[in-house]
């Protein structure tokens, strides 16, 4: 019986150590909140669920919507895996993502009849990495240099991103005769994207999220580069130490993350839209960082997260047509989320830390 | 450029700057206190749509002013809360608190979008609103632009001149050293983030209730918070500072429809991005002025040091740390 | 009169007060003595209702206290001038000796100029009342809180380790309006390790020792006894190396630095290969700048450090650390390990030059080595932060590089056992006999550095005030070196 109720007991507190767990309550609660406001504001919570189920899951070319959805934003949450690591916000990457997504539009109009297509798109894929990349480290210097918080220097790139791509189609890249907020000219066909049939799915897209996931899953577990990253994080003035260079770095961690932001706008411009619009970022960069804070920064939970919410942001596409409800409610849903399970991990982890011992 | 329109335009600046004067002194009162409320941007829309429904529903302005700040008391709170009690970094809830109380005011609004619904009305303060120029420009508003010359006077007078403002901003400067003098940081904490959000609210309030009357999507004060905080940054957490820059940004937005006329070729969300880039150059001048090596230098240059010392003031030297014994 | 009863105050495991009594008398000054960590600072933390003792009564005029926060000690009279200044340097003089006191809507800025003006008269202090608090030098700040304790009607002014990094003019003042108080019938509690000022101003002493009392003492005082008082013998020591003094290897000239309280005023040495040396003094008084400086963790003002004759000024850390230079600090968890990282990850940190790719099987292996060989309690995976302190200890030493050429330690057995103690310096001497390995360490037990080391330098007011081979001094001559004061025995 005693043995019983041991194991029991290291049972329970596995299943506290696991973050999964509180995902999960988190979702319970946030599925009970939600279906009160829905009930209060008179909409049936059950058909929303549905409708949601239904708009992101039910055929296969809604299936290809939340994939089309999911490359992105899994790129850009992955790249926020390696500046979370050495405690870096970067709040930049809508701004990293438009850049890229403009060093792309910026290749493919240097080169638009290209006899090697393949060639024309390999190039933009690099140019757009290093765009955001390069957008990034801006925002890293701003921390390392001169002393300008991350937060709100990323902050401020983003709408300076948002003010060139703005004068960008207004300007020397409107189409012709018309400039308007639907964006430039579509790009020509050959250097789009090709997609599965039937469905909205970039296999290039897909098949390079896998990629970058794989490997930034060997680089932060296996490298010194994901050591280091972490090392620093951890505790700065440690890492000095052990012979580490915190500010070097971080800058590496805004180029990755940087890149991979960038990448995504690429993915955007080529794969989705063909054509660069004010906004290319779908605020998915934002988005990223929910996906983030609720895979408790972990690499695994990150592509199921993502999906989670790729999944609410299509299949509320539908549902001011067919029960007269805002779309936004799938925002309301990702970030009440976050917040619960915020507020649970924090409470466990108080009230598992000992205080301050009493004497005897 | 005649009397009349450098007139309006000046009225307009003055209307325009009202809600972010409220929104950029509110975040400072609650940064004096040590505490980083990152959710401005979604504080004020979902402000915004509290008072326009309550107002819409009750025919009430007030009703509807008096619900939001209550909402952006509330909203600032839960940053407060969960950074005491909690111990979770204040940027990071209130950035998500940002992101969800956006979505939020968008989903609840929805059914009252593009309503007619009350406003508030103007109105010209008599004798004073007959003076020749400044009485259009100053005084031919409607009662909240009153209330902000009020707010921005008796703020920075409760900040630098009486002993409340004083424990304000000890324990934004120094929790421990408040503490061992017998004031309670985080009680201190908790008021002045209430205090902090209720402003707030009171901007996202005059969005829907004047500025730009009404609701809908996009309501129109997207970016305001953001740009509030940039403003509190860039004013170096001085209330008389920060309303100078409040002022500068709405003659920057004003100024951009007339840019716009100038140089068709530049859409006016350009002219909006102005003060961000202004905001980094304001912070790295702050980190720079504050540089041994640059002050050495800088000893015999009078020009050069009357510029650095008019930034070189810092943040609250304990923002967005927590405080524990 | 107040009466400490009985008072306990434990952190964890720590026990920084342990039974502590005493009795402090109206009008008179009281100083209460001891080494770092001797729980003095807490006593008084207590006594002025920071923190809340564990057990243990305070009595004033007979009359039993409960301080559960400063401001009901002070309306009880107690006011505390704190180590670390407790004000607001962005602030001006004026408010920040009026933050606390006025109350209600407006501030009456004249009375309170008034009572300013009047009470810095009346000790001999002169202050700007509208000068910011961060110009103001160390001295000045002290001046500005006792005048603010005063105003607040405080009748035991509790001053802790007051004259550290004052000039000797300040000092002077300061013990002049000290003096002056107490014939109003104020009490002064003096906090100090510094026996020439706890002398010449002091009527009784208290004398701490590992959170206990370990004697009182009244004018006039006995320097020899007291010192006894304060610095334990312990038995049994690890013993001394005897080698050869090898040649002159690293040398500071004339180097200056800032940093801490008092920084590093033109330092002169000359270190020599298998060098043990122990460098005494008081806590802050600028051995742990001098540490960072010589192993390029902090720049220095002025001077040179020059490694075989070539000038390293200005070189970064990872230069001197593959110069063979290694520092380790005293507070292991808050800058020697990285909380959240496992054992392993600490040997893969540290493993040099640093291949690409982790080799978490070279590195188990190896943290199984270093477990081993250095009886750390754990597992190769165990977290650093559930180590206890010498086990934390005896991880850093198992990274130590293979051939160090000089070993710069804060504190390396602070919070150690005996036998963890001794086995660290076994360790370590190991280092001087195979490698020639100079080694220089910092610690607050003088028994400790006269056991192991063959030579010491005394810092007091960031300089060496005292340069001996441990065989040529004796215990009471660096006790007397580190308080501040020459004893001639």
């Amino acid at each position: 019986m005693k043995r019983r109720m041991e194991s029991y007991g290291k049972m329970v507190q596995l299943l506290f150590m696991n973050p999964v767990f509180f995902i999960g309550i988190s979702l319970l609660l946030v599925f009970i909140m939600t279906s009160m406001v829905l009930i209060l504001t008179g909409a049936p919570p059950f058909s929303v669920y549905k409708q949601i189920f239904l708009g992101s899951l039910s055929t296969g070319s809604k299936f290809g919507h939340v994939i089309k959805a999911w490359i992105p934003l899994t790129l850009c949450a992955i790249g926020l895996l390696y500046t979370f690591r050495i405690n870096l916000w970067n709040i930049g990457v809508e701004g990293q993502m438009i850049i890229g997504a403009v060093f792309c539009t910026f290749i493919i109009r240097l080169f638009p009849n290209s006899p090697y297509p393949i060639m024309i798109l390999f190039l933009a894929f690099f140019s757009s990495m290093m765009g955001g990349a390069l957008w990034a480290l801006l925002a890293g210097f701003l921390k390392t240099k001169g002393g300008v918080n991350e937060i709100f220097a990323g902050l401020g790139l983003n709408f300076v991103a948002q003010g060139l791509i703005l004068w960008l189609i207004f300007g020397p890249w409107k189409r012709p005769g018309v400039a308007s907020m639907s964006g430039t000219e579509i790009i020509p066909k050959g250097l789009w994207l090709s997609l599965i049939e039937r469905t909205a799915i970039p296999p290039a897209g897909l098949i390079l999220t896998f990629l970058a996931l794989f490997v930034t899953y060997l680089l932060l577990k296996y490298t010194k580069i994901g050591l280091g990253l972490k090392a620093i994080g951890l505790n700065p003035k440690a890492s000095l130490l052990f012979g580490l260079k915190p500010s070097l770095y971080m800058l590496l961690a805004m180029v990755f993350g940087g890149g991979l932001a960038g990448f995504a706008g690429c993915i955007q411009v080529t794969g989705v839209y063909h054509r660069l619009i004010p906004s290319i970022s779908s605020n998915y960069g934002y988005l990223a960082l929910l996906v983030v804070m609720l895979s408790n920064y972990d690499i695994r939970l990150v592509p199921i997260v993502s999906f989670f919410f790729s999944c609410l942001n299509v299949g509320s596409i539908q549902l001011p047509m067919v029960l007269h409800i805002d779309s936004s409610l799938s925002g309301v849903i990702q970030g009440s989320l976050v917040l619960t399970f915020l507020a649970l991990h924090a409470l466990h982890r108080r009230l598992s830390t000992p205080k301050e011992i009493q004497p005897s | 450029m005649n009397d009349f329109s450098a007139m309006m335009i000046l009225s307009s600046i003055i209307a325009a700057a009202c809600p972010i004067i409220f929104a950029a002194i509110g975040e400072t009162i609650t940064e004096k206190s040590g505490v980083i409320n990152l959710s401005l941007d979604g504080t004020i829309l979902l402000s915004a749509m509290t008072a326009f429904v309550i107002s819409y529903s009750t025919g009430s302005v007030f009703l509807g002013f008096f619900m939001a700040s209550l909402v952006g008391g509330f909203v600032a709170l839960i940053v407060v809360f969960f950074s005491i009690y909690l111990r979770v970094s204040q940027v990071a809830v209130g950035f998500v608190l940002t992101l969800t109380c956006r979505d939020l005011a968008y989903f609840i609004g929805n059914p009252y979008s593009r309503l007619l619904g009350p406003q508030v009305q103007p109105l010209p303060i008599p004798f004073l609103s007959d003076l020749p120029f400044i009485g259009t420009a100053f005084f031919s508003h409607n009662v909240v632009v009153y209330v902000c010359y009020i707010f921005f006077f008796f703020s920075w007078f409760y900040i630098e001149k009486t002993p409340m403002g004083h424990i304000l901003k000890a324990v934004g400067e120094h929790p421990h050293a408040a503490y061992s003098r017998g004031i309670h940081p985080h009680r201190i904490q908790l008021i002045y983030g209430f205090v902090g959000g209720v402003f707030v609210g009171i901007a996202g309030a005059s969005y829907s209730l004047f500025m730009k009357a009404g609701w809908g999507r996009p309501q129109g004060c997207e970016g305001i918070g953001w740009i509030a905080l940039a403003l509190v940054i860039f004013g170096g957490w001085n209330i008389s500072r920060v309303v100078i820059g409040c002022y500068l940004f709405s003659f920057l937005q004003v100024m951009g429809i007339f840019f716009q006329q100038w140089f068709p070729t530049f859409p006016s969300p350009v002219f909006q991005v102005a003060p961000f880039p202004l905001m980094i150059f304001s912070l790295v001048i702050i980190h720079v002025s504050q540089n041994d090596k640059i002050r050495e230098w800088s000893k015999d240059k009078n020009v050069i040091l009357f510029f650095l010392n008019r930034f070189s003031h810092s943040a609250p030297a304990h923002l967005g740390k927590r405080f524990h014994v | 009169m107040i009466e400490i009863i009985d008072i306990h105050k434990h952190y964890g495991h720590v026990k920084a007060n342990n039974g502590i009594s005493m009795t402090i008398k109206d009008g008179s000054i009281h100083a209460i003595l001891g080494e770092n960590g001797a729980g003095k600072s807490t006593l008084m933390k207590i006594l002025s209702g920071y923190i809340h003792q564990n057990s243990g009564l305070i009595k004033i005029n007979d009359q039993i206290v409960d301080f559960s926060s400063t401001s009901v000690a002070a309306t009880f009279g107690i006011g505390m001038l704190y180590q670390d200044p407790m004000d607001f340097p962005q602030l001006s003089v004026i408010d920040n000796f009026m933050i606390g006191q006025a109350k209600g809507i407006f501030i009456k800025k004249r009375t309170f100029l008034n009572r300013f003006y009047h009470l810095s008269q009346s000790l001999g202090f002169s202050l700007e009342p509208d000068c910011l608090v961060k110009t103001l030098t160390v001295g000045e700040r002290q001046q500005l809180e006792i005048l603010r304790l005063l105003s607040l009607g405080t009748q035991v002014l509790i001053l802790d380790e007051p004259t550290t990094g004052i000039s000797d003019l300040q000092k002077d003042t300061l013990f002049s309006a000290l003096t002056r108080l107490t014939r109003d019938g104020k009490s002064i509690v003096l906090v100090s390790h510094k026996l020439e000022d706890v002398e010449t101003l002091c009527d009784t002493i208290t004398v701490l020792r590992q959170g206990r009392v370990s004697g009182h003492m009244v004018k006039p005082f006995d320097t020899n006894k007291l010192l006894d008082l304060m610095f334990e013998t312990r038995s049994s020591p690890p013993g001394r190396l005897v080698t050869s003094q090898g040649p002159v290897f690293f040398s500071l000239n004339q180097v200056s630095a800032k940093g801490g309280r008092v920084g590093l005023k033109n330092l002169n040495l000359k270190i020599h290969q298998h060098d043990v040396i122990g460098l005494a003094g008081l806590e802050g008084s600028g051995q742990s700048v001098f540490l960072k400086v010589s192993s390029g963790l902090l720049p220095v003002q002025s001077g040179t450090i020059c490694l075989d004759n070539k000038n390293i000024v200005g070189k970064s850390h990872v230069y001197f650390q593959n110069s063979g230079i290694t520092y380790l600090p005293s507070s292991r968890l808050e800058e020697g390990l990285v909380p959240g990282l496992s054992i392993t990850q600490h040997v893969s940190l540290s493993a040099r030059p640093k291949p690409l790719i982790v080799n978490h099987k070279k590195a188990l292996i190896s943290s199984r080595d270093a477990i081993d060989t250095f009886h750390i309690k754990a597992r190769p995976d165990s977290y650093v932060e559930t180590l206890s302190g010498g086990n934390q200890q005896r991880l850093l030493l198992s990274l130590l590089p293979l051939k160090p050429r000089l070993l710069l330690l804060e504190n390396p057995t602070r919070g150690l056992d005996l036998s963890s103690a001794y086995f660290v310096w076994n360790h370590l001497q190991a280092f001087c006999k195979t490698d020639h390995t100079s080694i220089l360490f910092t610690s607050s037990e003088i028994d400790e550095i006269m056991m192991v080391s063959n030579r010491i330098l005394v810092f007091y007011d960031g300089k060496v005030v005292l340069d001996k081979k441990t065989a040529e001094t004796t215990i009471h001559e660096i006790g007397a070196a580190i308080a501040g004061k020459s004893v001639h025995l």
